[in-house]
């Protein structure tokens, strides 16, 4: 959708964010300025993130996935975070006609966000931001955390990054059950290469029990311009104390299309042979399905969403060399009105964390 | 579609107001009552209990979504609870005994 307004009302409405982003810092540099930690304790820049490539075979067709995403944390003080994440994927396969693989790099910035700690209740966070909305997107999405390669079904919905403001937090309700919630506001949503822009507000709010270990919530997401559509979804995770299963699932609701998934994923280390390797070794699956919505099949796709309605199992395994280094495998059928077809997956993914400064000894 | 300057000016508005309230009120002690009261924290001081309770809250919230991390240096695990916090909403006093657990 192209971003309609002129000139002259666009800087306008720019000029009055700006001012507005400069006098809430304004106001916050008071609470910053009378909190600060001793030297030795004081937290370190740090840059982290995760590199990984991949083969992904789809109805025997080859694409080598490379990427690297880098994650700049810079604490300020006691209460204050920059953070940010850029992405760098290249995208690469054979040419039908032959010939050396190639093809186009990717490169955008997730996130990059301002978060001041204003209470044990709230935190707020200016900027760009990931889009709170289910839990793989904020929590799962980088690859050395997702238990299988490819991306759910319904990932797209409604998780395009904001650009606004954001409360958020989590705090005891009781002492069995603790409370998460996020609520946000996005002036514009720019996507990478065009001028496209959407004004929405959302939230979600789960609940988490520290005891089973068990954690259900909600999403809502509306958009504040043409139709003002709504769109909802829930999600779930389990991680029962007494065996190493993975238990997560979600829902999601739009316009633009709808779905679930639930995944499990299962540490080996209960198995009592092979022992060493089997407590390193996980296996995955996941089964998934996507119903088109009310918008077009090429807008679909544009989007990241498949055109047609989507059924998908995966099985898949990993294999934890130490803990930030993982070897993956996977194999996925799925069944389309526009053709069912094979995936194979087959890759590495890493995790880096390296401090921007002196850290002294480690514990 | 038009802009509606008016009601983004006044989001604005709200959330400078919101932010210079968390401000004054962020550093001041409860009035009246005893700020625990707030919320039902347990606020431990003891060393073992906190050591067991931190590795308690470390099994429930970060096996939620990653394999278990190793030990950094302090001044790296303060950024990376900082970050965890934020990500993915962990408490206050979840984030002090983890903190605790991963620096010991």
């Amino acid at each position: 959708m192209l971003y309609p307004c002129g000139k002259t009302e666009s800087r306008s409405r720019r000029g009055i964010v700006l001012s507005g982003v400069a006098l809430f810092l304004l106001l916050l540099a008071p609470a910053w300025i009378a909190a600060q930690t001793a030297d030795t304790e004081r937290p370190v820049p740090i840059l982290t993130g995760n590199a990984g490539t991949f083969s992904f075979v789809t109805a025997g067709q080859n694409v080598i996935d490379t990427q690297i995403n880098p994650v700049l944390l810079v604490p300020l003080g006691d209460r204050w975070l920059i953070e940010s994440r850029a992405e760098f994927e290249g995208e690469f396969q054979r040419p039908l006609n032959g010939g050396p693989y190639g093809g186009p790099v990717d490169k955008h910035v997730d996130y990059a966000q301002l978060d001041y700690i204003a209470s044990p209740y709230v935190t707020i966070t200016a900027g760009r931001f990931l889009t709170p909305f289910g839990i793989f997107n904020e929590r799962l999405y980088p690859v050395w955390i997702r238990a299988l390669q490819p991306d759910p079904l319904i990932l797209h919905i409604s998780t395009a990054p904001s650009d606004g403001a954001m409360f958020r937090g989590g705090f005891p309700v009781s002492a069995k059950a603790n409370l998460n919630y996020a609520a946000y506001v996005s002036v514009t949503s720019i996507g990478i290469g065009s001028v496209d822009s959407e004004r929405h507000v959302g939230g979600r709010m789960g609940f988490f029990f520290p005891g089973p270990r068990l954690e259900v919530g909600g999403s809502w997401q509306r958009t504040l311009q043409d139709d003002r559509k709504n769109a909802f979804g829930f999600h779930m995770g389990w991680q029962p104390a007494r065996m190493p299963l993975n238990l997560r699932s979600e829902f999601a609701h739009s316009f633009e299309g709808s779905g679930y998934w639930i995944e499990g994923a299962y540490r080996l280390s209960q198995a009592h042979f092979w022992q060493k390797a089997m407590r390193r070794t996980e296996v995955v699956a996941r089964l998934q399905q996507f119903y088109t919505g009310e918008i077009s099949p090429d807008g679909a796709e544009t989007l990241g969403l498949p055109s047609a309605d989507t059924r998908e199992a995966d099985f898949g395994v990993n294999y934890f060399f130490h803990n930030a280094l993982k070897g993956i495998a996977s194999y996925g059928r799925q069944f389309s009105s526009a053709g069912n077809a094979n995936q194979w997956s087959f890759g590495i993914a890493y995790r880096f964390m390296i401090p921007l400064g002196r850290v002294g000894s480690q514990p | 579609m038009k802009l509606n300057l008016h009601g983004t000016t006044s989001l604005l508005v709200l959330l400078c107001a919101l932010a210079l309230a968390s401000s004054v009120f962020a550093g001041s002690p409860a009035k009246g009552k005893d700020a625990s009261a707030a919320a039902p924290v347990v606020h431990l001081t003891d060393g073992d209990s906190m050591r067991v309770a931190g590795e308690q809250r470390f099994r429930a919230n970060c096996a939620r979504c990653h394999a278990a991390p190793q030990k950094f240096p302090p001044r790296m695990m303060g950024t990376i609870l900082r970050h965890m916090r934020v990500r993915a909403t962990i408490t206050d006093e979840d984030q002090r005994l983890i903190l605790f657990y991963m620096t010991q």
